[in-house]
């Protein structure tokens, strides 16, 4: 009896150890990367790689601050699209909408949010670029802003549907309008996910590439007004990471590294004041 | 203020009544009608996108039917378009990233569901979640320069002198090829069948893991026969979700696969995938033909895709009745 | 507490002399005849025929599950927010039917506070304020004291005044219910609902709210449903009895325990069941 339970300890143990070292890989790798990039692109990080304009092929220098604002243009209309449609839509389902149209929209969100980031791009590209026979920073923040859409909807609607009945039906039993409760009552209540939801969703698309490929395109100079192609750190990333020029490469790592510092600064703090705010209510 | 609803009050009640209903009524309708419409845009959008990749095809399907699947000739040049390549490479490297994912991911998960203490466990998922969020560039930056050249100078040469009797490991070593691409796709999907697959196993209630654990099971015993059968549709789903997620990534594929439109045995040859594809010759497309093929590609993508996550995210709602989190 | 002060704070309401100190009568404020509500298909409410009189205390008493809190939601129509629900009879409040009224108007009119306290994720003040400040158009300095006046009714005044911008859920239970009631009372109800208000709370809190009741009654007319009979018989004019969703009996609180005049009734006021 013994020897058999002794066996199973040594078989409970080894699999905590095995398993634990799968866990430690996962880990293992993301400080690898985040190593990685700090210790390349920290090197090439200064000053004028943020305000200087791409340099010609061959010369040395030069940074990256019209990608850094095409990054940031592309963002802002993303969210003036994306974050609109998402949060009255999620109120929608919510709060105002059937069961059979609630459905259908989330079902209908799920299935955008899957769809391959670059299929997105070529949507915008029939949409927009060739209408306008050029590419522009409004093809590119439209396919941004239709990436936006789901996330947004689900997580407004998840936490619109969080909120206890209780509250509702606090704020109705005092005579107030249905649509009134829930943008003062309800509507407040839940919005720390709404907005934690919109951030993360936005981070998410800051980071992506494939769909500016060819609606936003690239640009190694600014870009004034919204109908220019624009470069953006993804693509300039991409572009700098598999030319032959090794100035180029380590620029590369250099934007790298800004892009993952943003997108864990803004997951790690959105995380944060999620759970903080799990811990706050009642 | 006052004089209009003295005013009012002298009308009588029911006038009174009707006037406020209406007024009411306006409010709730207006916002339900407003929030709709917003909502109904998705819907739009999401039409207009299977309507306009469909249309976009138009072209290549007409030119080619069904063959489009089963051609392996790719030559913009003549004006000849198969799929076959791109769908080879497309499912040979997500089969590659599932195999090795998927013993990883769902170790981890086990570990961080069932056997880690709490405190540990929260940090670690914590910590892992963060890798979802690094973008997809990074990963084939990272790719190019630290994973290519190990697997072309280490590891590669290595799997040739011990396995090369296969035809799966010969030929010449590159570095770049079918399997530098499928393990970056697995560093990449790990993130999501440990998270989901965590969630899975927290899912089972815990009655059944303390009643095993009751009747003097180890821990590990109590999970691998008691938990883990009862989370196998959930976890079934997260590695669907994951492969969908293979299936369509483009950037860390398109920097390591090697983008070579042939078909090879070995899994040391270079390749490429659908999504690869796409993103490479989209804008120096100039015949029509060609750019329609592209899309139908495109259009291919989707469809798979969307299938998949379709399956996936049913499995998940079945165990946990609850929608996924899509990241 | 003067009328003419009560009367210009909501102007739409101006005809309906919320409370008045000499009008202290036993006319039925609420008059229910021939009531029965459906739940999809489940007969929940039966032939509920019932008078509540204006300004006094009505007990609702009865086990669990037969109905008493399905009734009360009835009487403010707050059953409409969920699905499935039908209901046929008359409702009448001063003689208007209930249905033909404006649900909204109507629910300025007969308040409700519910079983656990549901304040607002909002301070203590905009608690109190956010009936008022979707009703009327009180603001500043006014609102500030009708804010005071409805905290002053509901016996929390003096307990909040320091901190009135805190958040309401840094009140003990018993304050929040108390916030509730006042948040409640702030719109000057006709009628104020309480659904086993005292049922989360502890004896203190507990007779915190049946004396604030007692004081209350004079300015509205109370209905409060509790699964504790000595609590209706501490604060209740008039008791009403449901078993099984009918209504067995109703009758003076006093005639209810001592003289109940069905056996049913008796048998629960005894404890045989219950």
């Amino acid at each position: 009896m013994s020897a058999r339970r002794s066996w199973r300890k040594l078989v409970n143990a080894v699999m905590f150890f095995i398993t634990g070292l799968c866990a430690a890989a996962a880990v293992f790798i993301l400080l690898f990367i985040l190593g990685y990039l700090v210790y390349f692109g920290g090197r090439s990080l200064n000053w004028s790689f943020l305000t200087e304009l791409p340099k010609p092929v061959g010369e040395s220098g030069g940074g990256m601050a019209n990608a850094i604002v095409g990054t940031g243009k592309l963002l802002l209309l993303a969210a003036l699209i994306g974050v609109p449609i998402g949060l009255l839509g999620g109120i929608y389902t919510a709060e105002f909408s059937g069961r059979i149209a609630a459905w259908l929209v989330r079902y209908t969100a799920d299935l955008l949010s899957g769809v391959p980031s670059i299929v997105i791009g070529i949507f915008a590209y029939t949409l927009v670029v060739i209408p306008m026979r050029h590419f522009s920073i409004l093809a590119g923040g439209i396919a941004l802003g239709i990436m936006v859409i789901p996330a947004t909807i689900r997580s407004t609607d998840q936490f619109l549907r969080s909120v206890p009945s209780t509250l509702r039906e606090g704020a109705l039993a005092l005579g107030v309008s249905y649509w009134r409760a829930v943008a003062t009552v309800v509507l407040p209540a839940a919005l720390r996910g709404v907005i934690t939801g919109s951030i993360l969703a936005l981070a998410r698309v800051a980071g992506e590439t494939a769909p500016l490929l060819f609606t936003a395109f690239s640009n190694r100079y600014w870009s004034p007004g919204w109908s220019q192609p624009t470069a953006s750190l993804p693509v300039m990333i991409y572009t700098y990471a598999i030319s032959p020029y090794d100035d180029w490469r380590r620029q590369a790592w250099a934007a790298a590294l800004i892009l993952l510092l943003l997108m864990l600064a803004i997951n790690i703090t959105v995380r944060y004041l999620l759970s903080s705010g799990k811990r706050m209510h009642s | 203020m006052t004089t209009s609803s003295i005013t009012i009050g002298k009308l009588g009640t029911s006038k009174r009544l009707h006037i406020f209903i209406n007024r009411c009524k306006n409010g709730d309708w207006l916002a339900h009608r407003i929030t709709s419409l917003f909502a109904y845009t998705l819907l739009l959008l999401t039409a207009l996108l299977v309507i306009e990749l469909y249309r976009h095809s138009g072209p290549s399907i007409r030119s080619f039917g069904w063959s489009f699947f089963i051609t392996r000739t790719w030559d913009p040049i003549a004006g000849q378009f198969g799929a076959l390549p791109f769908i080879y490479g497309t499912l040979i490297t997500s089969a590659i990233a599932l195999l090795v994912a998927i013993p990883l991911g769902v170790g981890a998960a086990v570990f961080l569901a069932e056997l880690a203490p709490r405190e540990i466990s929260d940090t670690l998922t914590f910590v892992i979640e963060l890798l979802a969020a690094v973008p997809s560039v990074i990963y084939g930056l990272v790719g190019i320069f630290v994973l290519v050249p190990g697997m072309r100078d280490t590891v590669q040469p290595a799997l040739k002198a011990v396995l090369g009797f296969l035809p799966l490991f010969r030929g010449p070593n590159y570095g770049v090829g079918l399997l530098s691409a499928g393990i970056v796709l697995a560093i990449m999907v790990l993130p999501f069948i440990i998270s989901l697959s965590r969630e899975a196993l927290l899912a089972v209630p815990r009655e059944q893991r303390e009643g095993a654990l009751a009747i003097g099971a180890t821990r590990w015993e109590a999970t691998w026969q008691v938990v883990m059968p009862g989370a196998r549709l959930g976890i079934m789903g997260s590695i669907l979700l994951a492969l969908a997620r293979a299936l369509g990534e483009t950037m860390a594929v398109t920097m390591v696969i090697g983008n070579n439109p042939k078909i090879s045995a070995s899994l040391l040859a270079p390749g490429y995938s659908i999504a690869a594809v796409i993103a490479n010759e989209f804008t120096e497309a100039t015949a029509d033909l060609h750019l329609s093929a592209l899309v139908e590609l495109g259009l291919v993508l989707f469809l798979l895709t969307a299938i998949i996550n379709g399956l996936g995210q049913l499995l998940i709602f079945a165990t946990s009745g609850r929608g996924t989190k899509q990241e | 507490m003067a009328t003419a002060a009560s009367t210009d704070i909501m102007p739409e309401t101006t005809f309906h002399h919320a409370w008045d100190n000499s009008r202290i009568t036993l006319e039925p404020k609420i008059e229910v005849s021939d009531l029965n509500f459906y739940y999809g298909a489940n007969l929940v409410l039966q032939d509920i025929n019932l008078s509540v009189p204006g300004n006094q205390v009505t007990a609702l008493i009865g086990p669990s599950g037969c109905g008493k809190t399905t009734f009360l939601r009835t009487l403010n129509r707050m059953y409409e927010t969920m699905r499935n629900t039908r209901v046929t009879g008359k409702i009448l409040l001063d003689g208007e039917d209930v249905f033909s009224i404006d649900v909204t108007q109507l629910r300025r009119r007969v308040g409700m506070v519910f079983q656990k306290p549901n304040p607002f994720p909002k301070s203590v003040f905009e608690n109190v304020a956010y009936g008022l400040r979707i009703n009327s158009r009180l603001r500043g300095g006014v609102l500030a004291d009708a804010v005071e006046r409805s905290l002053r009714r509901a016996v929390l005044w003096e307990e909040v005044k320091d901190k009135l911008h805190e958040s309401a859920y840094s009140l003990s239970g018993g304050q929040q219910q108390r916030l509730c009631i006042a948040r409640a009372l702030a719109v000057n109800p006709e009628v104020l609902l309480l659904d086993e208000p005292c049922s989360a709370l502890d004896p203190i809190a507990t007779a915190k709210i049946e004396d604030l009741l007692f004081l209350l009654k004079s300015q509205c007319t109370i209905v409060i449903v509790t699964h504790n009979m000595q609590q209706a018989a501490r604060v209740a004019d008039y008791t009403g009895f449901f078993l099984l969703g009918k209504l067995v009996e109703f009758d003076r609180t006093e005639t209810i325990f001592k003289k109940p005049s069905r056996k049913e009734t008796e048998d629960y006021i005894t404890g045989r069941f219950g």
